[in-house]
C-alpha cells in the first residue's frame, strides 16, 4: 500500500518540508475518523492561530513554526484538545481522540 | 447582543422560509456551500462575485446591482450573511453590503460553525430565486480606508492590526493554515496595536459580549475617542473587527482597510515596524 498516509495521517502533499513546519493528524471517535470537525491551533499562550475543518478521513494540517502549540477540536460529536511540539522538517502528529 | 446587526441561531431558525429574509452564504472555501447550506440560502463567491476580475478592487456599483439582481435579492429584503472561518468572509460581505448602502443586513452570530456545532440541518437543494432589479447606493467611502489615508493616519488615528501575533511581528506572512506567500515585506504599520480578530470571538465563532469587547480594545490601547482603521492581510479578518467596533460597539469613524498588508507590505518607501 504505497499510497498509505504517513504515521499519524499528516498529509504532506504540496508541502516543502525544508521550509515549512507541519502540524497535522486526524480526529477520531472510537477509532473512526470524524469528518467536518473544527480544529483550532492555539499558540503557547493559548491564543488562536488558525482553524481548519477535517476532511473525509478526519485529517487536518497546519503550517506553523517550531515551538509548543496546542490543538483544540470542536464537533457536534464532542470536543478535545492536546499539546504538540513542532519542529522544522519533522511533521508533528497531533491526532486527537474525542 | 444589543445590536440588531447580529442575529442568533434561534432567530435564523425562526425566520427560515420568511419570504422577506434572504440567507446568503459567503465562504473562503467556495465549495462549502455546494456540500450543504442553510435551506433557501444563496451563495456569494467572495472572489468571483465580489472582486473585479481585472483590477484589484471591489466590483463597482453597477456590478453590485447586477450581482444582487441575479441572486434575486431585493432592496427591501433582509439579508442575513453567514459563512465559514468564523464569519470572516461573511463579515467582509456585510461590510461590502454596507458600502453599497443595503438597508437591512445582518450577520448570523457564529456563522456556519455554530450552525454545524448545533447540528442544524444543511441541504444541497438548489436555490432559484427570481431575478430582481436591485439599486445600489454610491459606495460609502466613510467605512473604507485607502492606502493614502492609512499612511496619513500613522501617529494620529488608531491603527488596529487584527492578524495573528506572528504575522504582526513579521515572523509569518499569512495565517498558519494558509500557504506562506503574499506581501513583499513582513511586519506591521508603525504604531499599530495588535488585537487579533480571534480575541473578539468565542471558540464557537460567536462574538464576545459588548462589555468584553470594549475592554479588549481599550486594554490594548485603542483609544475610543480617536478615528480607527482596521487592517489584516486582505481585508476580511479586519472586516470582522470593523463589525465589532462599528456595529456592536457603535464607534463612529471606523474604516476597514481592505488593501491591508498585502498592499501596505508591498508599497515602496513606506515605514514598517518589525517585532512584537
Amino acid at each position: 500500500m504505497g499510497c498509505a498516509p504517513p504515521a499519524g495521517g499528516v498529509s504532506l502533499e504540496g508541502v516543502d518540508l525544508a521550509k515549512e513546519t507541519v502540524i497535522g493528524g486526524r480526529v477520531r471517535l472510537g477509532g473512526n475518523p470524524v469528518a467536518g470537525a473544527y480544529v483550532r491551533l492555539l499558540d503557547s499562550g493559548g491564543d488562536f492561530t488558525g482553524e481548519v475543518v477535517t476532511d473525509e478521513a478526519g485529517g487536518f494540517r497546519f503550517l506553523a513554526r517550531p515551538g509548543e502549540w496546542s490543538v483544540r477540536v470542536l464537533s457536534p460529536k464532542g470536543s478535545g484538545s492536546r499539546a504538540v511540539i513542532a519542529e522544522l522538517g519533522l511533521p508533528a502528529d497531533a491526532t486527537v481522540d474525542l | 447582543m444589543s445590536t440588531d446587526a447580529l442575529v442568533d441561531i434561534d432567530w435564523a431558525v425562526a425566520h427560515a422560509g420568511d419570504p422577506k429574509v434572504v440567507f446568503v452564504e459567503v465562504d473562503e472555501d467556495v465549495s462549502a456551500y455546494d456540500k450543504g447550506h442553510i435551506a433557501g440560502a444563496v451563495k456569494l463567491d467572495w472572489k468571483d462575485d465580489l472582486q473585479d476580475p481585472v483590477r484589484r478592487d471591489f466590483v463597482d456599483q453597477a456590478g453590485f446591482e447586477a450581482l444582487l439582481s441575479a441572486r434575486g435579492i431585493g432592496n427591501d429584503d433582509t439579508v442575513v450573511l453567514y459563512g465559514g472561518n468564523n464569519n470572516w468572509f461573511a463579515a467582509y460581505a456585510y461590510w461590502y453590503f454596507k458600502v453599497y448602502g443595503h438597508a437591512d443586513v445582518k450577520l448570523l452570530d457564529g456563522g456556519r460553525k455554530k450552525w454545524e456545532l448545533e447540528s442544524k440541518p444543511l441541504t444541497t437543494e438548489v436555490v432559484d430565486r427570481p431575478a430582481t432589479t436591485y439599486t445600489a447606493k454610491p459606495a460609502d467611502s466613510s467605512i473604507r480606508a485607502l492606502r493614502d489615508e492609512v499612511s496619513a493616519a500613522i501617529g494620529r488615528d488608531n491603527l488596529v492590526d487584527v492578524r495573528s501575533p506572528d504575522e504582526f511581528a513579521g515572523r509569518l506572512l499569512a495565517p498558519a493554515h494558509l500557504p506562506q506567500e503574499q506581501s513583499q515585506r513582513p511586519g506591521h504599520i508603525p504604531g499599530a496595536k495588535n488585537v487579533p480578530w480571534a480575541k473578539a470571538a468565542n471558540e464557537d465563532g460567536t462574538f464576545k459580549s459588548a462589555d468584553e469587547l470594549a475592554s479588549l480594545y481599550e486594554g490594548a490601547g485603542v483609544d475610543p475617542a480617536k478615528d480607527t482603521v482596521a487592517y489584516c492581510r486582505i481585508g476580511e479578518r479586519s472586516a470582522h473587527t470593523w463589525f465589532v467596533l462599528h456595529e456592536i460597539l457603535g464607534r463612529p469613524n471606523v474604516k476597514n482597510y481592505d488593501g491591508s498588508w498585502t498592499e501596505y507590505g508591498s508599497l515602496v518607501g513606506v515605514p514598517i515596524e518589525l517585532g512584537d
